[in-house]
């Protein structure tokens, strides 16, 4: 790492001023991405203002049907809230599963979707279950929020403070984990609500996107077979190491599938 | 056996320092006034460079800048490969200079130019930026098939054609005989994927310089410091041997990376001498994917010829192995003697073939790795031999019974050199095959496929030859060291024994099993005894461990030295028991007079020998202490079959591994729980190369793509079934423990097994390490 400065904001003002003096400031939520590109020197802030000390900011709570999550929830909180458990299950599931025991116990909700990895399984669950982004600036719609790698519509010292899940009738998530770093090679996020049906789509490119065929298909009859021959273009899709573009399409194609029947139950 | 001897599952001593952090690793390790390396290392995989280092030098912190100019200034050479191997044209290999610091070119990414030394490690890796280095980045060869084509970049001046060597072992003429009356020939190209050791603890190093008495002590991560001491004094001529010590504490794991002598324990050495100040180096989780010798890196055409009974008439295998951008310090030896040697197999074979050319590429230097060539060797035998069996439609376990070398042929002279000691190759198929319930795999074959599910089972009948090795034999084929062993057992006055072993343990759990043997043997108690390995300054020169050569070799020189113990023994006993010599018996610790009650116990024997008051003076001198070297008479030869079977999901193509048998015969056993842990692990690196891990470089920049644990997948414990692992026992006859080695075996049978279980499966065979879900589907749909 290089040198810098490191501050504790104990209010989300506190935090905003400190931000707006520093030279060259990052906000600090769990430090599992963060902390790591300091670390390979591909990052070199001035200033890290940890936001992890403010209460408001964590939590779980239901408000009627609908679920609140804080921006500074751990992973882990989330896997093992009942509050969770019972009110979208699928969503304990998937934040169980991401990364490590020690990735949950310190990543964030808010660190994940304002860093957009193409390959984190949060923004399926907040596309997916069509949640609201809320900031300390304003609210935004799931389908608004993520635009592109590593991009959201976040502007400079606008911190996440909390997402609203609405809850859905059944939702289930299937992920295809890269052996090495158990992110998403593929993960689908499938969700019937009074509002229709939505399925959304992370790892496979290089931002969250939802396949609309599928969901037509699948507010017809909702099963695995509605969306078996349903197949997504490989053109845009992700390649690397791990994955062809052609086989992550493939891979979209086959998780939704299993989605869908987890949902069933 | 009592419930600490030989055979005794004895927990181990080791295991409390390690498991609640009182282990002593060189990183934990600090001496006054030491001062912190960090390496300026190459961004390119090939470029010539100039180098300044002014502006470094005036960061903060910064004590010097070295250079490779300043290496050659200062007259040290280069590091050294120590086997020759001669060419089909009778010349030795090419041998082009390895610099400690490259001097005008780099050749591949991490390759380092320089070495910032600075106050704090921070400020060394700050100051390193701004060492300034010029590159002209250069076209760059990774692939060691590509390398020999014409239009390669070409690696080294003095290697043309990037070859190092282009060797070859066996008959050609009675093996292209053979072919010519072939019923059938099986025939396969065959690639060992290049693997990256990633040993828990990275690799470190603390140099210590005393100028009272110009001497330099290196603490450095080594399996062997003797070896460490030889090649850094004697042919790096840093300083004479008698000056330097090498010392090598607790280490988080070897597996053949740090057997090597590298850059960066000889240039914190020789920078502590310079400057006058102890100089510690730690390398970087990504520094060690760089730069720790990598492992395999074979393509391979091979064909197995047989009769129209499934007798194999002839195997012959053409080889391209990557040696990297310079000779590691057992490079060459890894793809001739320890793998070529091993094509007969378990098997009668009439006729064997191997050549193999060595060649340069802009990669990290490559060497032996857990298994070192035996891996390979037994990928391709056991490939070749599953295949078979599918081609003629034969049962696998059948086809290889009907070629297995009977257990009355021993010593079996093969085709290739080794002469085979002993062995039950039926022995270990039956038990095998009982353990993974052959018998049953139909029906497992037809549940699995009603959950949608692609089973599969695969056989690997490895043998290999380890307790390295006959010094006479390696010299005669171009090993430039002998590899004995040595050991000291000495008793203190109060009856507590010492036993000092050039063998290392860095995970092995030699202070627990060479514990087992002196107790066992001498009947000290277990407690009573502490071994002590690691240290120039206390041990007598040996080879070090690697190779599965600790228990065999170093075992074996405890052995002798207990045999010389016992010996004088008798003669102080029988001088105190007022006996006859030849009337005294050695038993349980104890001496006794035949046909009386009159004893002596060893205890009793050692004070004496130390306050020798009533002693035969005139005749014995006072001490109970000696000294062994044991030089192995032949190769050990564990062997034994493994079979597993996988489920394949078709949608995805990933492999789960559900069952997984292994029987295997390591002669006599001394802590059976230790060899069962061997096992697990040498299985779990197998299956990790054939399923998960695998080091890729960018074919043009070179750059290494798997850089990091991120991309570079590694077996964890949830992709394994419960190793069921069952031996049986022929003694080596030629070791007075009658035991083999054990610690490799499972990385040398393992990817055959796993492989040709998800050929089986798939039914294809056209699948390559590590077997990725996506090749595995795109296997499935080809030609859909």
């Amino acid at each position: 790492m290089y040198n810098f400065r490191y501050q504790r904001a104990s209010s989300l003002d506190g935090a905003l001023k400190a931000a707006a003096a520093a030279e060259d400031p990052k906000f600090l939520a769990g430090g599992m991405t963060l902390l790591p590109t300091m670390k390979q020197r591909l990052a070199q802030p001035s200033d890290l203002i940890d936001i992890g000390g403010i209460a408001d900011l964590a939590g779980i709570r239901r408000d009627g049907q609908v679920l609140v999550v804080g921006a500074m929830t751990r992973h882990a909180d989330v896997a093992s809230s009942e509050e969770v458990k019972s009110a979208i299950p699928a969503l304990a599931a998937l934040a169980g599963h991401i990364g490590d025991p020690q990735v949950r116990n310190r990543g964030t909700l808010g660190g994940s979707i304002a860093n957009a990895d193409p390959a984190a399984d949060y923004p399926a669950a907040v596309v997916g279950l069509n949640a609201t982004v809320k900031t300390n600036k304003r609210e935004i719609a799931a389908d608004d929020f993520f635009t592109g790698l590593f991009e959201t519509v976040l502007q400079e010292y606008e911190i996440v403070t909390e997402v609203s899940f609405p809850i859905p009738e059944k939702a289930a998530y299937a992920k295809f984990p890269n052996p090495a770093s158990r992110y998403a090679v593929v993960g689908v996020m499938v969700c019937k609500s009074k509002d229709g049906v939505r399925v959304a789509v992370t790892g496979a490119g290089p931002s969250v996107f939802r396949v609309e065929d599928m969901e037509k298909a699948l507010s017809k009859k909702f099963a695995p077979e509605a969306v078996e021959g349903i197949k997504v273009s490989q053109e845009g899709l992700n390649a690397d190491i791990h994955a062809s573009a052609e086989y992550r399409a493939h891979l979209v194609t086959v998780m939704a599938k299993r989605a869908v029947a987890a949902a069933n139950g | 056996m009592t419930d600490t001897g030989i055979g005794a599952s004895v927990r181990r001593k080791e295991d409390y320092r390690f498991l609640t952090g009182k282990g002593r690793y060189l990183d934990d390790i600090n001496l006054p006034g030491q001062c912190y390396a960090y390496f300026v290392r190459s961004p390119h995989a090939h470029a010539t460079f100039t180098i300044a280092s002014g502006k470094a030098e005036k960061e903060p912190g910064v004590i010097a800048v070295f250079t490779g100019a300043d290496i050659v200034k200062a007259g040290l050479g280069g590091l050294i490969c120590g086997w020759v191997i001669t060419g089909k044209n009778g010349e030795p290999h090419k041998a082009p200079l390895h610099p400690l610091l490259a001097i005008d070119t780099v050749r591949y990414v991490g390759d380092p130019v320089a070495v910032v030394i600075a106050e704090s490690h921070a400020q060394a890796k700050d100051a390193a930026e701004k060492v300034e280095v010029k590159y002209e980045p250069k076209p760059a060869v990774t692939s060691p098939t590509a390398a020999l084509d014409k239009s390669a970049p070409q690696v080294h001046h003095d290697a043309p054609g990037n070859l190092c060597y282009d060797w070859e072992i066996g008959d050609r003429a009675a093996t292209d005989a053979a072919f010519k009356k072939a019923h059938h020939v099986t025939k396969l190209k065959l690639v060992n994927n290049r693997l990256i050791p990633n040993a828990i603890e990275p690799r470190a190093a603390l140099g210590d310089y005393n100028s009272g008495t110009d001497e330099i002590t290196l603490y450095t991560t080594s399996q062997n410091p003797h070896v460490a001491r030889l090649v850094i004094s004697a042919f790096i001529q840093l300083t004479p041997e008698h000056k330097l010590r090498v010392v090598a504490p607790d280490i988080g794991g070897g597996f053949g990376s740090k057997i090597f002598i590298y850059s960066e324990e000889t240039v914190s050495a020789w920078a502590a001498r310079e400057l006058k100040r102890p100089v510690k180096w730690t390398a970087e989780r990504s520094e060690s994917f760089m730069t720790d010798a990598h492992g395999r890196d074979h393509v391979s055409h091979a064909e197995l010829a047989l009769d129209k009974n499934g007798k194999f008439l002839g195997l012959k295998v053409s080889t391209v192995a990557n040696l990297g951008a310079y000779l590691s310090t057992f490079a060459t030896c890894v793809p001739t003697y320890l793998y070529a040697t091993l094509m007969q197999g378990q098997y009668t074979t009439e006729a064997v073939y191997c050549e193999v050319k060595g060649v340069f590429t802009h990669t990290t230097p490559v060497d032996a790795l857990r298994g070192a060539g035996r891996p390979e060797a037994t990928y391709v035998v056991e490939r070749m031999v599953e295949q078979a069996a599918r081609d003629m439609k034969m049962d696998a376990a059948k086809l290889r019974r009907i070629n297995f070398i009977p257990s009355d042929a021993f010593p079996y002279q093969t085709q290739v050199a080794l002469q085979y000691d002993s062995g039950n190759y039926a022995g270990s198929m039956d038990q095998a095959l009982e353990l993974i319930d052959y018998k049953g795999f139909a029906k497992r074959k037809e549940q699995s496929k009603a959950s949608g599910r692609l089973r599969g089972i695969g056989f690997s009948a490895y043998i290999e030859a380890c307790g390295i090795a006959p010094s006479a034999v390696v010299g005669s084929l171009g090993a430039g060291v002998g590899l004995y062993e040595s050991a000291e057992v000495r008793f203190n006055p109060t009856g507590n024994v010492t036993v000092f072993t050039g063998s290392h343990s860095h995970g092995q759990g030699h202070e627990t099993t060479f514990a087992q043997l002196v107790s066992d043997k001498l009947g000290v108690p277990f407690d009573n005894i502490e071994v002590v390995h690691g240290d120039t300054a206390r041990i007598p020169f040996a080879m070090g461990t690697y190779g599965s050569r600790s228990l065999a070799v170093g075992g074996s020189a405890i052995a002798k030295a207990i045999d010389k113990i016992v010996a004088k023994g008798r003669k102080i006993a029988a001088h105190t028991l007022e006996a006859a010599e030849e009337d005294i018996e050695f038993l349980d610790g104890n001496f006794t007079v035949k046909g009386t009650d009159k004893k002596m116990d060893i205890a009793s024997v050692a004070f004496s020998a130390y306050v020798p008051h009533n002693y035969p003076s005139d005749e014995l001198e006072p001490g109970l202490d000696e000294s062994a070297f044991y030089d192995p008479a032949n190769f050990t030869f564990p062997a034994g079959t493994h079979v597993c079977e996988v489920e394949v999901d078709p949608e995805t193509g990933t492999v789960d591994v559900v069952k997984w048998a292994a029987a295997d015969d390591f002669g006599n056993l001394v802590n059976p729980m230790i060899v069962e842990g061997q096992v697990h692990g040498g299985v779990a690196h197998g299956v990790g190369q054939a399923l998960l891990e695998g080091c890729q470089y960018e074919t043009d920049s070179g750059q290494l793509l798997t850089g990091s644990f991120m991309d570079y997948s590694m077996p964890r414990a949830d992709i394994f079934p419960d190793i069921q692992v069952v031996t049986q026992v022929t003694p080596c006859p030629h070791n007075p423990l009658g035991v083999k080695g054990c610690g490799e075996a499972g990385a040398i049978a393992a990817p055959a097994a796993l492989i040709n279980a998800i050929t089986d499966a798939i039914g294809t065979s056209n699948i390559t390490m590590p077997a990725t879900p996506e090749k595995v589907w795109r296997a499935l749909n080809a030609g859909r």
